[in-house]
């Protein structure tokens, strides 16, 4: 560590803001700030009904189902591919749970939608790592298709439940905090610990960075990629219990719509690149509380309906430039004709902090 | 024939890139109706010598004079316009157009700015009927031959009004029917007047085809030969020269070898190396000499499983294997040093300690991880080991310099424990040092009972190692030579003569 922290030092600017996780947790920290200065009871939480209520809380419990999609896909975009189906697939989970309520007891009804959501999984899986299908392509098929059985599921309609312990899922609370948030953060725990203390995080970094390398260095990687588009229709499965369980029912049409955008965007925001590779599931984490904090924002702060598209875009742009080394350098470049003795003052005062 | 002025003459070319002299001082000449081979190794500047003529790169003294005139292309299309056309190693065309698409490319008969198709489709006719070649231009490239695509762009490159052909390695990646086809296109050319200089590393070919050559060694000009005048042997003495750089002699060659534990028996594969029978025993350095081209790689592949043999069998401890991956190979002991670090060697954005721990944990499965004391362990031992540097496990890979790559590369297999270790240049682009120490490293390994298949351009290091040398030239095995008292220019005879004598 202290070798590491002198190389560090050595290399220059700032060791803080070269930690993968610097910009995506300061690009959170200034929207919630600001936040604050346009409503100073943004930060405020009480208990009521015996748990913790609050802007903040709703952050977390709202942001939850997107927590779960985006560590689904953080591991697919480290293989070099992408998985455009979740939306899809969280319309079809939701659609089966709420379907099945109707005749079977809670716990089949979650069975039967997760163990459909692994079977589309596997068929992704199989599709871009048995016949080597371009994962965009390849994925864009259950895209489609996964509204269609949804719908096919739910005879067209939208099925509602009343289901008590169902709807508990999305509106419950556990030690007072929200229990979606609680089964994002399980399923964000697990699957980190799983990843780091198994080799399955070397193995996909290794085939996302060079993937002819891989293949040299003896690795099995169709198993893997197959493994990790299983797994992120898993995600997305449990995010469609909780999307269903919250609007108290499976709506074919429009459940989970857009979702794999966003999730894509918190991945790519998280500091995974969609090249493959590296990938950071805390950075994944934090990149869909941002976006979920946006959207938060937006009811927040008032803005009329027309224009919240264009605010999240104006938000996500100036968030996607500051992460970019290359409009920073240009900044940074920019400032420094004037008057240098500013800037190399800089990097000093972020050593210390460090 | 030579009487006419020459179409091309280039003085004291010089071009410098950051820390090499590509080329230094480089004279060029080329005649209308000649094909003139540019000969020279791997790094001797052959490409960059066609680069600077085409306007890719430009030159930092020297001067170009085509017809007479001095030129300066800005570019490899204000070259073509001045007549000097290019035909790269691989085709880069345009897969997915027509044939007639990818030669009119850029330069489509138009009226009011809409494209002519049937007099598009009888231009590219006549381009391909020059060639000898009759096929259906609105055909998709991509369907076509490789042989085929290449003749495409050598129609390309005349539909404008070329003087100058340059085809670079056009003949690599074709069959020896597809080959002869293409010489027969170039003699034809050739009658008609056109200047072709042409690059091959198949020495067959050239003096085939070219009536007079131009040998470049390490960016320096060693002469200008009529093919007539110069024999095979000297042309590859001339190619190769002398080793400079003394290293301390590695004479610890074990002289004992053990029982044998890897035997081919005609194992081949169509376009890459033809059928090849090999043992290799226990402890003994097998040296693959040859040109680069000559198949070397290839058969080195086809011993990992990296790529399918098409015939033969390979037998290893005695046992029939099915190489089928290179998962099978490993399983068998078997590890394999890529000559490419960076394509399809080390993973850059990976740590060294990672690197190095990745061939073992690949074969223990994601399931049975390697403790990360373990890996740190592994690292630390090969760090002091090859003395990587810097010698800090996490630190990321693609920040080494070459030779530390090349370490961390031998160190992943090495961990291992491989019964054979196949090692693709491991020395190629690496300083002086690392590279005796990888040279030892080998001599040690195989005093210590390791098989290697140790393979580089390099004929000086090759017959320092080995104890038995298999000399390839035109992807096939011509000799076997057991080393004792082998000369870096008995090599050479045996690869310019092809293992007749």
């Amino acid at each position: 560590m202290i070798r590491n922290l002198a190389t560090d030092r050595g290399r220059g600017p700032a060791a803080l803001t070269k930690h993968r996780l610097f910009w995506p947790a300061a690009a959170l920290i200034a929207l919630l700030l600001g936040n604050l200065i346009v409503s100073p009871r943004f930060f405020a939480v009480e208990i009521r009904d015996g748990h913790l209520y609050g802007n903040l809380i709703d952050i977390l419990r709202n942001g939850s189902p997107l927590i779960l999609i985006a560590v689904g896909m953080t591991l697919v975009i480290a293989t070099r591919g992408i998985d455009l189906s979740v939306g899809a697939v969280v319309a079809v989970s939701g659609a089966v749970a709420c379907v099945e309520l109707g005749s079977t007891s809670i716990l089949l009804a979650i069975g039967a939608a997760l163990g459909l959501c692994l079977v589309l999984g596997a068929w992704n899986g199989w599709l871009v790592a048995g016949l080597k299908i371009q994962p965009i392509v390849a994925t864009l098929i259950l895209m489609v298709a996964g509204r269609g059985l949804a719908q096919l599921i739910t005879g067209g309609q939208i099925v509602t439940v009343q289901n008590g312990p169902f709807l508990a899922i999305a509106g419950g609370y556990l030690l007072t905090l929200p229990l979606s948030f609680l089964i994002a953060m399980a399923v964000y725990a697990l699957t980190s610990l799983v990843v780091r203390r198994s080799a399955l995080g070397l193995l996909l970094e290794s085939v996302g960075g060079n993937p002819e390398a891989s293949r040299l260095s003896g690795l099995r990687s169709g198993r893997l990629i197959w493994l990790c588009y299983v797994f992120s229709a898993l995600c997305a499965g449990v995010a469609g219990l909780i999307i269903s369980s919250n609007v108290t029912g499976a709506d074919g049409n429009n459940a989970g719509l857009w979702i794999e955008l966003d999730a894509i965007l918190a991945v790519v925001i998280g500091g995974t690149q969609l090249t493959g590779g590296r990938f950071s599931l805390g950075g994944t984490v934090i990149g869909a509380l941002l976006i979920q904090t946006l959207t938060t924002t937006v009811y927040a702060l008032g803005i009329p309906s027309q224009e919240t598209l264009l605010f999240k875009a104006v938000v996500v742009t100036v968030v996607c430039l500051v992460q970019s080394p290359a409009f920073r350098a240009k900044l940074v470049k920019r400032r420094r004709r004037p008057e240098s003795p500013a800037v190399a003052a800089q990097p000093e005062k972020v050593e210390v902090a460090s | 024939m030579n009487d006419t002025a020459e179409i091309l003459r280039m003085t004291g070319i010089r071009k410098r890139f950051p820390g090499v002299t590509a080329l230094d001082g480089v004279d060029f000449r080329l005649f209308p109706g000649e094909v003139h081979a540019l000969m020279g190794e791997n790094g001797a500047g052959k490409s960059t010598l066609i680069k600077v003529l085409t306007g890719v790169e430009g030159v930092d003294a020297g001067s170009i004079e085509l017809a007479g005139a001095a030129v300066a292309f800005a570019g490899p299309d204000q070259a073509q316009l001045a007549g000097v056309s290019t035909v790269y190693q691989e085709v880069n065309l345009c897969p997915n157009l027509s044939v007639a698409e990818n030669i009119l490319l850029g330069r489509e008969p138009r009226r009011f700015g809409r494209i002519q198709w049937s007099r598009m489709r009888k231009r590219a006719e006549e381009l391909l009927a020059r060639l000898d070649l009759r096929i259906d231009v609105s055909a998709e490239l991509g369907t076509l031959s490789i042989a085929v695509q290449q003749m495409v762009a050598i129609a390309r490159a005349l539909d404008v009004e070329a003087r100058v052909l340059v085809l670079d390695e056009p003949t690599s990646s074709l069959d020896a029917r597809e080959v002869e086809q293409l010489m027969a296109v170039l003699r034809a050319l050739r009658a008609d007047g056109m200047a072709i200089l042409f690059v091959s590393h198949f020495i067959d070919q050239v003096f085939a085809i070219a009536d007079r050559m131009t040998v470049l060694r390490n960016g320096k000009l060693v002469g200008e030969y009529r093919t007539s005048e110069i024999t095979q042997v000297e042309l590859v003495t001339k190619m190769i020269g002398k080793e400079l750089a003394a290293l301390d002699e590695v004479s610890e060659r074990s002289a004992a070898t053990g029982p044998e534990l890897v035997a081919t028996d005609g194992l081949a594969r169509a376009g890459g190396i033809e059928p090849f029978s090999l043992t290799i025993r226990r402890g003994e350095v097998v040296g693959l000499a040859g040109l680069l081209g000559s198949g070397r790689t290839e058969l080195a592949r086809l011993l990992f499983g990296a790529d399918h043999a098409d015939h033969g069998t390979v037998d290893i401890d005695g046992r029939r294997v099915q190489l089928r991956s290179p998962r099978v190979a490993m399983n068998q002991g078997v590890a394999f040093c890529s000559e490419n670090r960076k394509t399809e060697g080390l993973i850059a954005e990976l740590t060294i300690r990672e690197n190095i721990a990745l061939a073992v944990q690949a074969g223990r499965g994601w399931l049975r991880p390697l403790s990360r004391r373990r890996q740190l362990e592994l690292a630390a031992q090969y760090i002091e080991a090859l003395d990587i540097r810097p010698a800090d496990p996490e630190a990321v890979v693609g920040t080494l310099s070459g030779g530390n790559q090349q370490k961390v590369l031998l160190a992943r297999w090495l961990a291992t424990q491989p019964r054979l270790l196949i090692l693709d240049e491991p020395t190629r682009g690496i300083d002086v040092g690392a590279k005796a120490e990888i040279q030892r490293l080998v001599a040690t390994l195989s005093a210590d009972g390791m098989a290697v298949l140790f393979v580089s351009a390099e004929l000086e290091e090759v017959l320092r190692l080995s104890h038995h040398v298999a000399v390839l030239r035109d992807r096939k095995v011509v000799a076997q030579l057991a080393n004792e008292g082998l000369t870096p220019e008995d090599i050479m005879a045996t690869i310019a003569d092809g293992g007749r004598s």
